[in-house]
């Protein structure tokens, strides 16, 4: 029931933020889109996924494109019925459809051999997971399994991840800053 | 009793939602915005009790930290004119 709500207001807010002409409007819905996808990610207990649309998305994202805003036009540019009735705008239409269409049957292609969710044959839940669950106290002496693959075996991945987050947040610092006019 | 909670929250988000789509000035939007993010905050407590993991609570304060940069930014942009 709240999945498919919190679904639908994401498909809305996708639409809305196309049709937008105000693109700073259109990143305000592109920053609620982040929140409410977060909170779906948290229902399929993907936590720490959920936590990284969070503050990339919402936060991030949305800074970076006020900024890039604020150097260039905070409108987008209005088409005369003319200049939107030329062959060459309409090829150009017809091809970015085209190019959208078989990106997302391409897309979708790429999911039919996946596992079902939460499917125990998955090989994901036949091969690595029983290893963890078994091995990980005694190899890495922690009693949270999640804690030891993040931190243990995947402990320079976490580290790479970690220096991306920090790099994002001293973007937002040096954005936000107040500076002294002269 | 969470489950009609979460709903419940979820409608105030889509109630929300038409103001920020609607809304003339973009300060209904940014508030709408705003609010849209402190209700999730409040779906992710209610999801947390409903899957019985109340550990959502720690995930759920940091939350409005995040919500808050976005808006800081909305509006040293509408004050300045610019970012930096």
């Amino acid at each position: 029931m709240i999945d498919v709500m919190l679904l639908l207001i994401i498909v809305v807010c996708a639409i809305f933020a196309l049709f937008m002409k105000d693109l700073l409007s259109a990143t305000i819905i592109l920053g609620i889109y982040s929140f409410i996808m977060a909170t779906i990610f948290t229902r399929l207990n993907a936590v720490d996924v959920a936590f990284t649309e969070a503050s990339v998305g919402a936060g991030i994202t949305s800074v970076l494109m006020i900024a890039a805003l604020s150097r260039t036009k905070r409108y987008e540019y209005h088409y005369t019925k003319l200049q939107r009735r030329k062959p060459s705008a309409l090829f150009l239409k017809v091809i970015s459809l085209l190019l959208v269409i078989i990106t997302g049957a391409v897309l979708v292609y790429g999911t039919i051999d996946m596992p079902e969710f939460g499917d125990p044959e998955a090989p994901a839940n036949k091969h690595v997971s029983p290893r963890y669950i078994a091995e990980s106290e005694h190899e890495t002496s922690e009693k949270n399994i999640v804690t030891a693959v993040l931190a243990g075996y995947r402990g320079y991945d976490t580290l790479g991840e970690t220096t991306v987050i920090f790099t994002a947040g001293i973007c937002v610092i040096l954005l936000l800053r107040r500076r002294i006019n002269t | 009793m969470f489950d009609i909670a979460a709903v419940a929250v979820t409608i105030a988000i889509m109630i929300t939602m038409y103001r920020a789509i609607k809304g003339p000035t973009i300060y209904d939007r940014v508030l709408a915005g705003n609010a849209i993010g402190t209700k999730t905050v409040i779906l992710l407590v209610l999801i947390g009790f409903v899957h019985d993991r109340p550990h959502f609570l720690d995930l759920a304060v940091v939350y409005p930290l995040i919500n808050f940069i976005a808006t800081i930014a909305f509006l040293k942009y509408r004050e300045m004119g610019r970012l930096d």
